[in-house]
């Protein structure tokens, strides 16, 4: 248990410097072990990304199927290269800020003592779950030129910053203080410190979350539309709408599937120059938040006042004021809005813990048996992040209703489209906690006679919690504000909230009706933002280092 | 070191707890979710249950559907969604839809269906009580309803003797910066079908151009008619019942902006027909059929006129709302379902213009 006395990293275990070099001969023993193949989590996972991947599977036969005659009206137009110039300077511009802010916030919100933390560290969670057409139409209702580029980079920077947020407050969390205080007593600054280690211990985490940013911001429809910024959504869309072309549509979403390889393949470039370092187990502990100078202090808050405001405050005041001011606002019966409640909270709840079991093992396999055929296998489940949900219903419904018919339009197959639409939200969120749960504890574990199980139980998942836990809350915000998918898969009669909003905004101009519905969709989204926050509150306070050793004893 | 492992056991039996009230939160949330499904999809005694595919609005049609089911003791259950997406849906399903019941606000899509043989033959009965040019000339469908395309316009920005005469007249350059249109909306492309269907497929074109570079492309009416409202633009190509909305919804102290008809039948004025029909799978095919009757009844057509969607109803007899002038006031173009036909070379004409 030489690692248990010694705070180090495993990659510096052989570095001459360090004197906890481990004998030749153990290392060969462990890197043997490491080797066997995973019998278990491999299979596993194969099903699961062959599950997940059946849609994107169906899109391919589709645009075979229907010939090159059907597929090159759409493809074949200046337009496509209008619309690629516009995704592509929109996902990189959005994933920039996002990055910036999500990360400044997160530091901010975990390490520093900003008056008002754990409040603030929900108030920044809770924008995800403001539905983009909801934030869209806020901006534009009262500033018309929130439209195009601008608008476009605005609205979805604001909406999807929590996306690299979230997770980077449970990298910083569980951040290693040790090496941070190290480099001080090397003499660094403290900016430095925070570019150098503290940013850098995150890095893989920070790229999984500008992964989610760039994928995600390409299958989103709705704030386009309102902001009249053309993307390859609108425009399968358009080939939907006045073509009944659903081969074009298909042939339009697999240019989008080549640019998310793209973008896999960059992460994955930038992900091996700088793969993250295991902690050692007494690593994680307890953290100290970094004391702010008065000015500094006022200017956190501000900083953070102002994002929160704009991404939260905002729309949720214009919904407001349309709640007010609206003729057509006349408060729902509260039947119809309790079981719109319920039947989001219940949908969104399953997919929630769908997806983050599914993306157990698809992580524990890519981190603990890295390899190309699991890395790739990992990667490929990002894929469905950028087709637009239209494009996954409208597969869904071939799919079910001609080989599925039992379960076509049931409570469970809108769950499954719900997993598979967020599967990678929750893979990043677990991956996040388990390239940080070192198997040398389990190794511990199972060296002092606890069995198998029982150190899966103890050890690996009080580990994992804090990014199962993200999982949970990232898939249920977004499940519970998914439109366009829950139109066409959610059981006949059965309204969400999201339904209940379309049906009074998107289908009139009767805003003061469906004002409620956003607002109730804002609320419920913020228990588990509040729950979840709290938690981790807690946790980190406590350490996790300690609580190990607890288990281990 | 000791101290952190006291500390740990101390506080982990708490952990414990919270976990143990999340748990317990989510679980009371699904109990909740599911004593509310118990409700929902249970049919009273022994009568049928239809399911019916609704593009319309759906207050209206719940209206109508709440009026069917107290005098019919069916049960409809209503699933909502865009009308062209329902059809696409309908598409994906083939023979395997599970809809009894297909109602859209455009007759294109229901042209469509028609031709994959997706729609079954109505019963004369149905048909016959409405006047032959709102129906499917294959019987296949029935028409509900209809709207009339019409501008939207400020007074502020432009007076009412400056405005065009035909809707071609817009793609002339004096409108260069003053127009406000949604191409991809589904009810700006059966007024290019009218265009092509009156004028040819070369001046239809020729006109698309024209609005290319002279008008501002919105997502869809909603946001065209508001667009006007607020000054934004002189003028908007729009469905009447877009602008009768709006009103509806801001106050008549809050509307700047004013509709115009086209004169002369303009093809600017065509008639958008809402219809219904039976989807040819169905397993309930004489309770769906009671359910479109019930659509083109004296009493459903009422229901249709009363609501706040601005729509004409299309029976003979039942006046339309009366905030709405006359129908044949708006002088709308005559010009028949069949060729307007499907939205298909409307389409591939918007994607030539480059408007969509």
């Amino acid at each position: 248990m030489a690692g248990v006395d010694t705070p180090t990293l495993e990659r510096r275990a052989d570095h001459p410097a360090n004197g906890v070099a481990r004998p030749a001969a153990l290392r060969r023993l462990v890197s043997k072990r490491r080797r066997r193949f995973p019998w278990l989590l491999g299979p596993m996972s194969l099903i699961v990304v062959l599950a997940l991947l059946s849609p994107l599977a169906l899109i391919v036969i589709q645009s075979v199927q229907a010939g090159w005659s059907q597929i090159w009206p759409a493809l074949d137009r200046a337009f496509v290269v209008t619309l690629l110039w516009n995704t592509v300077r929109l996902a990189i511009l959005v994933t920039v800020l996002s990055a910036v802010l999500g990360t400044g916030a997160a530091w901010l919100t975990e390490r520093t003592a900003l008056p008002g933390r754990r409040a603030w560290s929900v108030l920044l969670i809770v924008p995800l779950v403001v539905p983009d057409f909801v934030l869209s139409w806020a901006w534009s209702s009262i500033f018309p030129s929130v439209q195009g580029y601008f608008g476009a980079t605005l609205v979805m920077t604001l909406h999807l910053y929590p996306l690299v947020y979230l997770p980077m407050t449970a990298a910083f969390r569980a951040a290693d203080p040790g090496q941070e205080e190290a480099a001080r007593s090397l003499g660094l600054s403290r900016w430095a410190v925070w570019l150098r280690i503290s940013v850098r211990q995150a890095r893989s985490v920070l790229l999984g979350g500008c992964l989610l940013v760039s994928l995600s911001l390409m299958a989103y429809y709705g704030a386009f539309e309102n902001l009249h910024y053309q993307t390859f959504t609108t425009a399968i869309f358009g080939e939907l709408q006045t073509q009944f072309n659903p081969a074009g549509a298909a042939a339009l979403s697999l240019v989008l599937v080549i640019l998310s390889l793209l973008v896999l393949g960059g992460e994955t470039a930038f992900r091996e120059r700088g793969r993250l370092q295991r902690s050692g187990p007494m690593a994680q502990r307890a953290q100290q938040p970094i004391p702010l100078r008065l000015r500094t202090r006022l200017a956190a808050v501000a900083g953070v006042a102002l994002l929160a405001g704009l991404a939260l405050g905002f729309p949720v005041a214009i919904v407001c004021y349309w709640m007010a001011a609206g003729v057509s606002s006349a408060l729902p019966d509260a039947v119809g809005l309790g079981s719109a409640v319920g039947y989001t909270a219940l949908y969104s709840l399953m997919a929630a813990l769908a997806a983050t079991v599914l993306a157990l093992p698809v992580s524990l396999l890519a981190v603990r048996h890295q390899r190309r055929w699991s890395t790739a296998l990992e990667r490929s489940t990002f894929l469905t992040q950028a087709i637009p949900g239209v494009v996954i219903g409208l597969t869904l419904v071939f799919l079910a209703s001609r080989y599925l018919g039992f379960l076509y339009q049931s409570p469970e197959l809108l769950v499954a489209s719900y997993a598979i639409m967020f599967f990678p939200l929750g893979l990043v969120a677990v991956t996040s906690s388990v390239v940080r749960a070192s198997p040398r504890l389990e190794e511990a574990g199972r060296s002092l006679g606890r069995k198998p199980w029982a150190v899966r139980l103890t050890v690996t998942l009080p580990l994992l919690a804090p990014g199962l836990a993200a999982a949970f809350c990232f898939v249920f915000l977004s499940a519970a504000t998914e439109l366009t998918a829950t139109l066409m898969l959610v059981p006949t009669g059965v309204q969400t909230l999201a339904t209940q909003f379309w049906a009074y905004a998107e289908q009139g101009v009767s805003f003061g009706a469906a004002a409620p519905y956003a607002a109730a969709m804002i609320l419920m989204s913020a228990v588990p933002a509040y729950l979840l926050g709290h938690w981790f509150d807690r946790s980190s306070a406590r350490g996790s280092g300690s609580s190990v050793m607890e288990a281990l004893s | 070191m000791g101290r952190s492992r006291q500390d740990s056991r101390v506080r982990t039996p708490r952990a414990r707890r919270r976990i143990a009230v999340v748990a317990g939160a989510l679980a009371s949330a699904s109990l909740l979710a599911a004593c509310g499904g118990a409700s929902a999809g249970t049919s009273s005694g022994g009568d049928p249950t239809i399911t019916l595919y609704n593009g319309q609005h759906p207050q209206l049609t719940q209206a109508i559907v709440s009026a069917f089911e107290k005098q019919t003791g069916i049960h409809v259950r209503v699933r909502t969604d865009d009308g062209i997406v329902l059809a696409d849906q309908i598409l994906q399903e083939g023979s395997h839809s599970p809809a009894d019941v297909y109602l859209t606000e455009n007759s294109p899509e229901l042209m469509l269906l028609t031709q994959h043989n997706l729609l079954a033959k109505l019963p004369a009965s149905i048909t016959s009580q409405i006047p032959a040019q709102y129906n499917s000339p294959t019987k296949n469908w029935v028409g509900i309803s209809v709207r009339v395309s019409a501008l939207a316009y400020d007074p502020a920005l432009v007076s009412s003797a400056q405005l065009p005469a035909s809707i071609l007249d817009l793609a002339q350059p004096q409108w260069k910066g003053k127009v406000a249109i949604a191409p991809t909306d589904s009810d700006f492309v059966p007024l290019v079908g009218a265009v092509i269907a009156k004028y040819g497929k070369q001046a239809a074109l020729n006109w698309l151009r024209g609005l290319k570079d002279n008008a501002t492309e919105y997502a869809d009416i909603e946001s065209v008619v508001a667009a006007v409202n607020k000054g934004q633009k002189a003028v908007g190509i729009i469905n009447q019942y877009y602008w009768y909305r709006l009103r509806t919804e801001l106050g008549a102290g809050n509307t700047k902006s004013e509709v115009y008809y086209f004169p002369n039948r303009n093809v600017g004025g065509l008639e958008n027909i809402s219809g219904a029909a039976v989807v040819a799978s169905s397993a309930h095919k004489t309770a769906a059929e009671k359910f479109v009757s019930f659509l083109v009844s004296a009493q459903g057509e009422k229901i249709l006129a009363s609501g706040d969607t601005y729509e004409y109803p299309v029976r003979p007899g039942v006046a339309p709302n009366s905030a709405l002038v006359p129908l044949s006031q708006t002088n709308p173009a005559v010009l028949n379902v069949t060729s307007l036909g499907n939205d298909l070379p409307a389409a591939s004409l918007l994607q030539q213009a480059g408007l969509t």
